[in-house]
């Protein structure tokens, strides 16, 4: 249980780093935190304590074993979030190119 | 050949030419490429009308295709029923005239391998979304279509639109995040993916408060993804600095595709929908009806004003099917189709005056009417059908959604439906005025009227805007009545896919 919790913890960190910095770079990071608790709780609901992985082999009976499934899907989750993270990084460059600013409250042309 | 194996092609067709216009982009003509991105999409919306066509005359009501030849609740299956097919064919009917309009309408940016290489990834998002039946797969179609639309919306480089992708992008990403949160304890509980073995399983097990939970993660999630009331912050930003073609594919389907559509497939079909959701729903339609119609009424911005008039009929489309009952959803699904037509003509024009004025300040517009007769008249009709004149296809899903709220006895949502569409009335009057009326200014007196590409895109929308309400004939009805049955089975939706 304190594991779920913990990773709650870790999202909650994230959350606060993306609403309470100015500083793009720390919005970004914040988001990569967000992503990561969501990973590892995602990872931590298939696992079994003292669980082994699922490989079937013959004179072998697997008693207790681990969900290979959430590790796929995190697998997937990550690279996306690689995809996301090049993407913003990216902006975040140009942004400051042409603010010459990382502050979030002095970027802000677009108004109404 | 088996008629199941076209469900395939709506996914790897976009992606394939994706991915050779990006290989071949620096070494062929233009014109080369030109032709491909319009035969890729003419071929789509071919391959949606036959779908149409095999779907009325299988015997079965959903067809589906089994990746790998795995059985569906192992493997990943992909689904097309009448709702999907609805949905493919708008998204594609949509995206045939743009990708004929961008031939024009991008020349004046540079690049144009990479803006039709994000273009077709974005397609290859909202189609593989739509065809799928398996929760995770809808994930991975979601953000492979944000994030090309992400970066289509910084596509200019300029310093709003870097700050507008910006925003758009952090917004997006949380409201992905609160997804996936809500698929893994989706995934938890049921230990399956698959939508249809999902909707079995929850309707078997009695657990309240953790579908309650979900639902509230995918209420935020898919909400923010279709820029709901509360969640609608990034829209304003983020649809006028897109490039005119792509606001139109952004505003016109890709809020609908991944925020309406998924939201209505995960509640209705997996989740199974109750009144309390149901109230949510009609609540915040009718919010965005009223309050981002006012919004749009104080804006100068043409674009900015057309984004701000989606929010309020993306309004329209929710409460229509938050209603629940067979005629508020059909409303809903009409008005849905109806939007994606008229939002993205009416981006479409306002693309034109930026291409031929320059300038997307209504207030530096006048007059233009006798310069640009077609993009006047589109506008026109655009405008009239977004309103709900009589013979446009506006007014009959308007009319249809407010006599729904009436048989279901909530007089109040269909007087905020009446007010909403009165306003919206008032904001393309004021458009038509300041834009097309009036003196034609000095400094515009030497501006042409836009290439022919960009002619025939505004007229055939334009067309489809007149005879749209021809779907409501008898002998037509069944484009509609199809897809509001797949929502109105609920979670049968399972036995149909798993028999």
């Amino acid at each position: 249980m304190s594991l779920y919790l913990l990773c709650l913890a870790l999202f909650c960190v994230g959350l606060y780093g993306v609403l309470r910095k100015r500083n793009i770079v720390k919005i970004i990071i914040g988001l990569a935190i967000i992503e990561y608790s969501i990973n590892l709780f995602f990872v931590l609901l298939g696992y079994r304590f003292h669980g082994r992985a699922p490989i079937d082999a013959q004179d072998q009976n697997i008693l207790n074993m681990v969900d290979p499934l959430p590790q796929a899907l995190v697998l997937t989750s990550i690279v996306i979030g690689l995809a996301v993270m090049a993407v913003l990084i990216s902006i975040a460059l140009r942004l400051y190119e042409k603010y010459g600013t990382f502050d979030i409250t002095k970027i802000k042309q677009l108004k109404g | 050949m088996n008629s199941v194996n076209i469900i395939p092609l709506f996914v790897i067709i976009p992606l394939f030419s994706a991915f050779f216009i990006s290989l071949i982009g620096r070494f062929a003509k233009r014109a080369y490429i030109n032709f491909l991105s319009v035969i890729t999409c003419l071929s789509l919306l071919f391959l949606s009308f036959s779908g149409l066509n095999l779907l009325r005359h299988s015997a079965v009501p959903a067809l589906v295709y089994k990746i790998g030849g795995w059985v569906p609740p192992f493997g990943i299956c992909m689904v097309l029923d009448g709702l999907a097919n609805f949905m493919l064919i708008t998204v594609n009917l949509v995206a045939f005239f743009v990708s004929v309009y961008s031939l024009s309408y991008m020349e004046k940016y540079t690049d144009r391998p990479k803006f039709l290489t994000l273009f077709f990834l974005m397609l290859t998002g909202m189609n593989g979304l739509i065809v799928t039946g398996d929760l995770f797969n809808l994930f991975v179609f979601l953000e492979i279509a944000s994030i090309s639309s992400y970066a289509l919306v910084a596509f200019g480089t300029e310093a709003e639109e870097l700050e507008a992708s910006f925003k758009y992008t952090i917004m997006g990403t949380l409201a992905s995040c609160f997804i996936f949160l809500g698929i893994a304890f989706l995934y938890g509980f049921t230990s399956t993916l698959n939508m249809a073995d999902m909707a079995n399983i929850l309707s078997a097990k009695q657990n309240i408060w953790l579908i309650n939970f979900v639902a509230v993660l995918f209420f935020m999630g898919f909400g923010l993804k279709a820029a709901l009331m509360p969640f609608h912050g990034w829209i304003a930003d983020a649809h006028p600095s897109a490039p005119a073609s792509i606001s139109a594919m952004l505003s016109g389907v890709l809020i609908k595709t991944l925020g309406i559509y998924a939201l209505m497939r995960v509640f209705f079909n997996v989740l199974g929908m109750t009144d309390a959701y149901c109230s949510v729903l009609m609540f915040l339609g009718s919010l965005s009806i009223i309050i981002a119609v006012i919004l749009a009424l104080s804006q100068f911005d043409l674009k900015r004003l057309l984004a701000y008039s989606s929010i309020s009929q993306i309004g329209y489309i929710v409460l229509g099917l938050g209603l629940g009952t067979p005629l508020g959803i059909l409303g809903g699904l009409f008005h849905l189709f109806n939007h994606s037509v008229f939002k993205s003509l009416l981006f479409l024009t306002s693309g034109s005056i930026d291409y031929s004025t320059g300038t997307r300040d209504l207030k530096e517009m006048s007059g233009l009417k006798e310069k640009l007769p077609v993009t006047a008249n589109t506008n026109l009709i655009a405008s009239m059908s977004i309103s709900g004149i009589p013979p446009f296809s506006g007014f009959f899903s308007k009319l249809i959604i407010i006599f729904a709220c009436i048989q279901k006895g909530c007089i109040g949502y269909a007087l905020i439906a009446v007010i909403g569409s009165i306003l919206t009335l008032t904001t393309f009057a004021k458009v038509q005025k300041f834009a097309f009326f009036g003196e034609l200014k000095e400094k515009y007196k030497a501006i042409k009227e836009v290439p022919p590409a960009m002619k025939f895109s505004m007229i055939g929308l334009a067309v489809i805007c007149i005879l749209g309400g021809f779907l409501l004939f008898p002998s037509l009805r069944f484009f509609l009545n199809d897809a509001a049955g797949v929502l109105l089975e609920g979670r049968d939706y399972a036995k149909i896919i798993l028999k």
